[in-house]
């Protein structure tokens, strides 16, 4: 699979990154170099492994439906660039 | 053109637990806003989310009690998208995993006489996003504010077959479905205050093709009279698209509630790409058998099953069963006044017509001031011919409003039902002695006049008179 501009340019707008064009082509190719490793891997046999999306083979961690103490909301929004009341504040968003 | 109507629904069920999902933050609604958060839900870096239990057990009860098939192994995934309420960056879902798949539950359409399966394709859990508002304090300006305190908290998503046909099919598939959700108690059911919030596909196509329409999606409608009416308005809309030869656009559209009109969200150019992937965060969820028995036997009767056994055990029509079982509180009234009174269609009549009236829409009868008690006191009292069922309106009105006992009641106002038979002859007496014409009319053969004698004695008595002795004495009276 080779990565494309246009691929680095519709992840980019999903991700709220604006690019220039400098930028669209070295990513292009660092990320083709990266896509490359993968076509090695390919090349390993795979028959009869299932396939595993966890490092560990672990299942059913489970937390009981007790409460714990939040955070206070001063602290929850010492980090927020910036806020009104206790509310995080961000750009007017009309589009949902 | 015929047209022929396709709808399927997808609900959003908020679980009834005390803490979020993936934290132990508490889910209490209208609390102070970002009081209910924790470096878990608000997606600090280097957190782990734990799946609280019961979220799977909720999902696990709704999937048995909708006749789904369970995947006994299942796993989150995470759906990415920017928007503020999302302070992860990525809402964490299941996708190509579910809990459950390929169920179903049945609905009465054509005036209940028709029983219709409709299907449901999927049930999976995931976590609600935070609040945002557009103004503060009424005001509106240049930024939006978000409340994270619903972040986190836990949803099951129930997305149905598009197997509706007309807005009063998905109209009383919500209705069973919430009444099943709230029977197993792992939802409240509230649509206006957003537990249960509902989105709905719609498309019409030509009569007898097989091909599906273009659809369009419907959300902001917060109540179940709300759906319908959206789908009503987004029905004829299309049709009036399509016979004008226009084509639908597939679209999210908004249900405005004060104009009655859909009208369409700006669609992004770009389309939605979630890249799903399996969270790397969270274990995989393996449903053994034996959790599963230990949760079938947690299961309370259902509403189909109590609506027959309420018909067998108690005598009374379906029609009542139904109403008394569309509703697990209701139903519990009904059954602790049958173990107190011995006539449950009587009941079953009080409850339906009174009772329901004086409710209210949020039908929380626990709290209503007519306890079975009282209901029960005052049905034995008609029983023994001390009150008349029409004073019995008058006493259940004022249990209603001062939660006092019948026998109170009937004591204090004297409404006890005057059933002596010389007291009863003097008032008729007097009364037929003031109406001298109305007397002579009558005996002329003016018979259908008799009604207004018994009015004139209800009146004179304020309605305490037994009417069955008023109707004897007076046609006795009135022969001469």
């Amino acid at each position: 699979m080779k990565i494309t501009k246009k691929d680095v340019e519709h992840v980019a707008t999903l991700a709220r990154l604006r690019f220039d064009e400098g930028e669209v082509e070295l990513f292009t190719d660092q990320l083709n170099k990266i896509m490359e490793y993968f076509e090695k891997l390919k090349n390993v046999d795979t028959t009869g492994v299932v396939p595993s999306t966890h490092a560990v083979d672990l299942s059913n961690a489970f937390r009981e439906d007790a409460v714990k103490k939040s955070l206070p909301s001063d602290e929850s929004l010492k980090n927020a660039p910036d806020s009104e009341q206790t509310f995080f504040k961000v750009p007017k968003i009309i589009e949902v | 053109m015929e047209f022929e109507t396709i709808i399927g629904l997808e609900v959003h069920a908020q679980m009834l637990t005390e803490t979020k999902i993936f934290c132990g933050c508490s889910t209490e609604f209208g609390q102070k806003p970002n009081s209910l958060s924790c470096p878990v839900c608000l997606g600090m870096p280097g957190v782990l989310p734990v799946l609280n239990r019961k979220v799977v057990e909720h999902a696990l009860k709704t999937a048995i009690a909708t006749n789904c098939s369970i995947n006994k192994y299942n796993r989150f995934a995470r759906k990415n998208y920017f928007y503020p309420d999302l302070p992860k960056g990525y809402q964490i879902s299941q996708f190509e995993l579910p809990i459950a798949v390929d169920g179903f539950v049945d609905i009465e359409v054509k005036n209940k006489k028709i029983l219709k399966r409709i299907g449901i394709t999927r049930i999976h859990m995931e976590e609600d996003a935070g609040k945002l508002l557009h103004q503060l304090d009424g005001i509106s300006s240049e930024s939006s504010y978000v409340d994270y305190n619903r972040t986190g908290v836990p949803l099951m998503e129930i997305v149905s077959e598009p197997d509706m046909r007309s807005p009063e099919e998905a109209g009383e598939y919500l209705r069973i479905l919430r009444s099943v959700l709230q029977y197993l108690d792992v939802c409240d059911g509230n649509m206006e205050q957003g537990s249960f919030r509902c989105d709905a596909n719609v498309s019409l196509r030509p009569k007898g093709r097989e091909e599906l329409g273009t659809k369009v999606e419907l959300k902001n409608m917060n109540s179940f009279r709300h759906v319908e009416k959206a789908l009503e308005y987004e029905i004829q809309r299309q049709q009036d698209m399509l016979e004008e030869g226009e084509t639908i656009v597939q679209e999210t559209r908004l249900w405005d509630e004060s104009g009655g009109v859909t009208f369409s969200m700006r669609s992004k150019e770009e389309a939605h790409d979630y890249r799903y992937f399996p969270d790397p965060d969270l274990v995989p969820i393996v449903i053994e058998d034996s959790w599963l028995q230990e949760i079938k036997g947690q299961l309370p009767e259902l509403p189909k099953e109590k609506v027959e056994r309420f018909i067998k055990q108690y005598g009374i029509p379906e029609y009542d069963a139904g109403i008394l079982s569309s509703n697990r509180q209701i139903a519990d009234y009904f059954e602790q006044c049958t173990g107190i009174y011995h006539k449950p269609k009587s009941i079953s009549n009080w409850i339906m017509g009174d009772i329901l009236r004086n409710l209210g829409d949020t039908r929380e009868i626990d709290n209503f001031p007519v306890t079975p008690k009282h209901l029960a006191g005052m049905l034995e009292l008609i029983d023994k011919g001390t009150i008349s069922g029409k004073i019995a309106k008058t006493v259940f009105e004022e249990m209603f409003t001062s939660g006092k006992m019948p026998e109170e009641i009937i004591r204090k106002k004297g409404l006890v039902q005057m059933s002596d038979q010389n007291e009863i002859e003097k008032v008729i007496g007097e009364i037929i002695d003031r109406n001298a014409e109305a007397v002579e009319e009558y005996r002329q053969g003016k018979e259908k006049i008799f009604g207004f004698f018994v009015g004139l004695v209800m009146k004179a008595t304020q309605g305490r008179a037994n009417p069955k002795i008023v109707n004897e004495i007076l046609r006795r009276k009135l022969a001469g």
